[in-house]
């Protein structure tokens, strides 16, 4: 059981990196509560399953530490962390039966046998194994040999974390949904830390009490689900999470007013004056735009409209920019032209992709 | 929808039945027509029936005699073979490096042996070899160990053992090193976390990893140890006395040397259907274990 911190970590496969390009992991400075359920979400490249090697210990990083509460871990090998983890493609070993897969990391570690038979027991009843224990691992369906390999991380009784590397790539849809419900009962029951790389929106807020976003070699922000979708700190975030993404449109800010183009929109909150040099951008998710007849709003040319089932959207088009708005039941909109109503609490003002915060105007949402 | 039936396809195959009838059934079958005949020359073909195999197959005849002995020195031959080379083919494959530049110099080194034509490696090891201005035999020589492959039987065997192992270790670890390099990262990095041993690496992940390319090392080193004819023949000529005379060797003296054509057929055909034999043994065996433990599980 254990705090994991991370230092100051970077990493880089090169051997002497110069650029910050050369990086694949920029600096990192972060914790983990013991009991935790994280998910580390990024689009595919941006340094997640680095960061989890780093944990682990199969990378050693290029700088910084790796603390698991307050015993430095850096040097340490992986045999030597309490550490277990899952991989993308389910790894059993294919000579031995599902009982020897699990005792395996017992036996190596030199557990007395009826310690590690009994544990074994315990580990396949949590996961359902307990049919199969006594067939060979190489025949089982690979959602199958995704539990196996999380048993072998369950079966040691001293292990901090458990990581995960999407690890649910390979599995059937249908028995995603179910195996992701076992790793969150096990979480419940185990109050074992996990974290969870994956680069699946739905995976992550699902799955985590908080979600780690990274992009590019480095955390942009962390917060649980609601966070993340209602304060995006970062463009990436909120054009990332949420589907469709956030509309990110440039502007020109000034005190409590946005420019966009020619039109002008009053903001509920008052901003720093923003230099020139800065990238200034409105954003603003779909959920929170709605269409509405030409005239109740800003003007806008209707592209296409999507019925994704929950709701409709719809693409539009305001000047040269492209939206996408949320279409209110009932609404029908006759020919090309309409208007977009904006929920304006839910306007977010970023600056080279960093989210402003704004000084509250007039006492509303202080 | 009616299914259209079209025959065409067959003529796209007979090209291949055309070419193995010459290639290897013809040729074969002339085999079987000199093993039931015998001649005095002129091209006097007499029938002999099944003669020539119940000498061949039986030890107190003159025939059947030399074939055992020959048979028995083949499969001892076969089984040294493997035994040393499996073994050291696994080791060299482990020991091999898995990414850098040198990984393309061992693999050219290594590959080097198997370009070598077959009768230039007996040629080698024949100069090597001799005591008087061999390299390796003046210095066995010199060290105080009476060596000579022409005269004495054992150091014949070894010669001809370390020749093959020389020439033929590489083909087995580049195949190892195949089925080595076919084996995901994750699988050694889950071995880390397990806290597995190196040992406990080998036997559960890279061993178990490498079946078929072992079966295939063992098949192919097998039937060319159990085939082999040109580097003991130029090595020793199968001597001394009749020390080093393999199968096919002796096949060679039979058929051309003495010219007995109907004895040599029958030999050829026996000789035949004992690599067919033990090959389909390995066969099995090797890809019926997995399946009979996990039927005997179930």
């Amino acid at each position: 059981m254990a705090r994991i911190a991370l230092d100051h970590l970077a990493h880089s496969y090169k051997i002497s990196p110069q650029s910050p390009d050369e990086f694949a992991l920029r600096e990192i400075n972060h914790r983990w509560d013991q009991g935790g359920a994280y998910a580390l979400l990024g689009p595919s490249g941006c340094g997640k399953t680095t960061l989890l090697n780093i944990i682990s210990g199969l990378v050693r990083p290029t700088r910084g530490r790796v603390r698991f509460d307050d015993l430095d871990v850096t040097d340490l090998p992986t045999e030597a962390r309490n550490i277990a983890q899952v991989f993308q493609f389910p790894v059993v070993y294919d000579t031995m039966t599902v009982r020897e897969n699990l005792a395996f990391p017992l036996k190596n570690r030199h557990v007395p046998r009826d310690r590690t038979a009994q544990r074994v027991e315990e580990i396949a009843r949590l996961l359902d194994l307990t049919r199969v224990l006594d067939r060979k691992a190489s025949n089982l369906t690979a959602d199958m040999k995704q539990k196996i390999s999380l048993g072998r991380g369950l079966v040691r009784p001293d292990v901090a974390a458990i990581l995960f590397d999407e690890p649910l790539t390979v599995i059937d849809p249908h028995l995603k949904w179910q195996l992701r419900s076992t790793l969150k009962e096990i979480h419940r029951a185990l109050d074992i830390t996990m974290i969870y790389v994956t680069h699946d929106q739905t995976e992550a807020l699902t799955f985590a009490d908080k979600v780690v976003v990274m992009h590019d070699g480095a955390v942009v922000q962390t917060g649980t689900p609601d966070e993340l979708f209602e304060r995006p700190a970062h463009t990436f975030v909120g054009h990332f999470i949420g589907s469709p993404g956030m509309n990110i449109l440039p502007c020109r800010v000034e005190g409590a007013t946005a420019f966009i183009g020619n039109e002008v929109i009053a903001l509920q909150r008052l901003y720093r004056t923003l230099a020139d040099g800065e990238r200034v951008e409105l954003g603003i998710r779909p959920e929170f735009v709605r269409l509405g007849p030409k005239g109740s709003g800003l003007p806008v040319r209707v592209r296409r409209i999507d019925d994704i089932g929950r709701a409709r959207i719809a693409r539009v088009e305001m000047g040269e920019r492209s939206l996408v708005a949320s279409v209110p039941d009932g609404i029908s909109i006759e020919g090309s032209e309409a208007a977009l109503a904006l929920d304006l609490r839910q306007v977010h003002i970023y600056a080279n992709g960093h989210l402003v915060s704004g000084e509250p105007l007039g006492g509303y949402g202080a | 929808m009616t299914k259209v039936l079209n025959n065409k396809a067959w003529f796209f195959v007979l090209p291949v039945f055309a070419i193995v009838a010459f290639s290897a059934v013809l040729p074969l079958m002339t085999v079987v027509n000199y093993s039931v005949q015998d001649t005095f020359g002129n091209n006097q073909f007499f029938w002999n029936g099944i003669a020539w195999f119940q000498e061949l197959l039986d030890p107190s005849t003159e025939l059947g005699g030399r074939f055992f002995e020959a048979l028995w020195r083949t499969l001892l031959f076969s089984a040294i073979i493997l035994l040393i080379e499996v073994p050291l083919g696994i080791a060299v494959a482990l020991a091999m490096p898995r990414e850098g530049w040198t990984v393309a110099l061992c693999l050219v080194l290594m590959a080097l042996p198997l370009l070598i034509p077959w009768n230039v490696v007996g040629t080698i090891w024949q100069v090597f070899a001799r005591g008087d201005i061999g390299l390796l035999g003046w210095v066995v020589n010199h060290l105080g160990i009476d060596y000579n492959y022409t005269g004495d039987p054992l150091d014949a065997w070894i010669t001809i053992v370390v020749m093959d192992v020389w020439h033929w270790t590489s083909l087995v670890a580049l195949l190892c090193y195949a089925g080595l390099k076919s084996i995901p990262d994750a699988y050694y990095q889950a071995a880390r976390i397990d806290g597995a041993s190196r040992w406990a690496i080998f036997r559960t992940i890279q061993l178990p990893k490498m079946r078929r390319v072992l079966l295939i090392a063992v098949l192919l080193r097998f039937m060319d140890s159990f085939m082999i004819y040109t580097e003991p023949f130029v090595l020793t000529g199968g001597g001394p006395g009749n020390a080093t005379t393999f199968l096919s060797i002796d096949l060679v003296k039979l058929a051309l040397g003495q010219f007995d054509l109907g004895k040599a057929a029958a030999m050829s055909l026996v000789y035949n259907l004992i690599i067919l034999a033990i090959c389909w043994v390995f066969y099995t065996v090797m890809t019926n274990v997995d399946a009979e433990r996990e039927r005997v599980e179930a």
